[in-house]
């Protein structure tokens, strides 16, 4: 296989960037559950971390799973009817809607953010509640479930298919419950995997909208990197990637099985 | 036997066309409430401040924020080069070499992808923070987290994923008898890199540099984890607004930077076709 020079070091680099990617990460799981950083591993192995970061951190973990399945309900409701209809009709004033609401996409979320306070931050109550952070993450999560939606759509006869089901009498609203939702189900399901794994790590936005009683997950984790000690941040990032890979090799895999049908 | 009458063709097209206007609704409402109306008020609100609209040509004449312009757009650079060099070379190989081990590097190359910004600041602080491998490896004291080289290695971190992936899927498009062919009309094997390999990854590449540059530009999360001390765009953007309650020069700012992070990726995309973007 190392025939040459050019393909060992090809694969020295392939090696350095693992090891760049992989290291800190291993230290942040070890440094979790290691008794005293400081002193290394010999200091033994501890619970204890975790146990803190439990009762500190609790609630910003519950408060981001609701937040993340929250952003799944909206993202459903607003964008699988929504794919369909641009589907449906494609064409040139689809494609701006599309651009347009890929917008948060491109524009870093820190604009969004300062765009929703200056708007919304005088009406307090609704700037107080979860509910403003939800919107946050709906903003920043939809493109993904319409691109989703509509990659799939977009490859399959969506008209023929919604031809036989009006001649067999079918209405618009059966046609979209009994005909393009089970059609679409593989973007649908790659596009929710996605909404959920970027809500719950999601920054940016959340950290110009949440206010002490709106703390998400990574809000949570930006607090104690900040003032807690290593072992305790570290605790808390171990706690994040037991929650996040999964879900991060769940939506590649119904990414990678969604673009397969498609082919 | 009896044929049943063909459905009325004008009656179906006028309740779909209704239908699909309904469709559309949730979506129109949301995104005029939260995303045409908050970026009017953004803009609007860049204009209400002492100096009016002439806020523009003040960051123009500022120094701070032409030096954190420079910045900003240097460390992005920076960034892009070294991704794009860093994970063609990877791709490259994870795509013609079948090996053990070769999907668990995949997996690892491809982990940080979900990691909010934040999370790699703490890798970034776990190297080369005070209390990092560096630090306790090395003699000596060895900090480089909080400098600009520690940002620069913050912003490698989640862009080299996302540079691999879009290099990948263009990398295994590439018909390798193109390579045979050249060899055997007796290219050496750099000419085979410059003459066939980058011309057939080049949309490939100029999507992802477009993306990698784009996120290091509007990249929040990494620099307040480790840009206390540095100007970059989205701090000055984030002290303007917290600190300096200076609302109109934070918003002129993030219009600016929003313009320019879209508009890199529009070129990017009209340069190279579609585009693979995720994670922020």
């Amino acid at each position: 296989m190392l025939k040459s020079p050019a393909k060992l070091l090809q694969l020295l680099v392939t090696l350095l960037a693992c090891a760049f990617l992989f290291v800190p990460t291993v230290q942040s799981v070890l440094a979790g559950v290691t008794a005293n950083y400081f002193r290394g591993l010999s200091s033994g192995l501890t619970l204890k971390w975790i146990g803190e970061v439990w009762t500190l951190y609790s609630a910003s973990i519950f408060l981001s799973i609701w937040i993340a399945l929250a952003c799944l309900v909206v993202t459903l409701i607003i964008g699988v009817p929504a794919a369909y209809a641009l589907a449906r009709n494609p064409g040139r004033l689809s494609r701006v809607l599309e651009e347009f609401i890929s917008l948060p996409l491109a524009v870093p979320g820190l604009a969004l953010a300062l765009a929703l306070l200056q708007l919304y931050g005088g009406y307090t109550e609704f700037r107080t509640s979860w509910a403003f952070i939800l919107v946050g993450h709906v903003l920043y999560t939809l493109p993904f479930m319409l691109r989703a939606v509509l990659a799939v759509l977009a490859a399959i006869d969506l008209k023929t298919l919604e031809e036989g089901a009006a001649s067999l009498g079918a209405g618009p609203a059966r046609r979209f419950v009994d005909v393009v939702v089970p059609n679409a189900l593989p973007g649908i399901l790659a596009g929710a995997l996605t909404v959920v794994t970027l809500s719950i790590g999601e920054f940016n936005l959340t950290w110009m909208l949440q206010t002490p009683f709106t703390k998400t997950l990574p809000v949570g984790l930006a607090d104690s990197y900040a003032s807690m000690r290593l072992e305790i941040a570290s605790a808390y990032t171990l706690v994040f990637f037991v929650m996040i890979v999964p879900l991060l090799v769940a939506m590649q895999w119904a990414t990678a099985r969604a673009q397969r049908i498609l082919q | 036997m009896r044929v049943a009458p063909p459905p009325d063709k004008d009656l179906i097209s006028v309740t779909s066309r209704q239908f699909t206007l309904l469709c559309l609704l949730p979506l129109a409402i949301f995104t005029l409430a939260f995303l045409a109306l908050p970026l009017v008020r953004l803009f609007l609100g860049s204009g209400a401040g002492e100096t009016g609209w002439g806020i523009y040509l003040t960051i123009l004449r500022t120094p701070r924020y032409l030096s954190t312009l420079a910045q900003t757009v240097g460390v992005s650079l920076a960034v892009t080069v070294a991704a794009l060099a860093i994970s063609t070379t990877a791709a490259l190989f994870l795509v013609r070499n079948r090996f053990p081990g070769r999907d668990t590097l995949l997996a690892v190359l491809t982990l940080p992808l979900a990691f909010p910004g934040v999370v790699v600041g703490f890798m970034i602080i776990l190297l080369g923070g005070r209390q990092g491998l560096v630090n306790q490896l090395l003699p000596g004291h060895v900090v480089f987290a909080y400098s600009i080289f520690g940002l620069f290695l913050g912003y490698l971190y989640f862009s080299i994923p996302r540079v691999l992936l879009t290099v990948m899927a263009a990398a295994e498009k590439i018909d390798p008898a193109l390579e045979e062919a050249a060899r055997s009309l007796g290219a050496p094997p750099h000419r085979i890199v410059i003459d066939v390999l980058l011309p057939a990854l080049g949309p490939a590449m100029i999507a992802a540099g477009a993306i990698a540059f784009a996120t290091a530009m509007g990249a929040f999360g990494t620099a307040f984890t480790l840009a206390t001390d540095i100007d970059v765009l989205p701090m000055v953007i984030y002290t303007e607004f917290t600190l300096s309650a200076n609302f109109a020069m934070a918003s002129a700012l993030s219009i600016l930077l929003g313009l320019v992070t879209w508009g890199i990726l529009l070129i990017g995309r009209s340069l190279s076709g579609g585009t693979v973007a995720a994670g922020g």
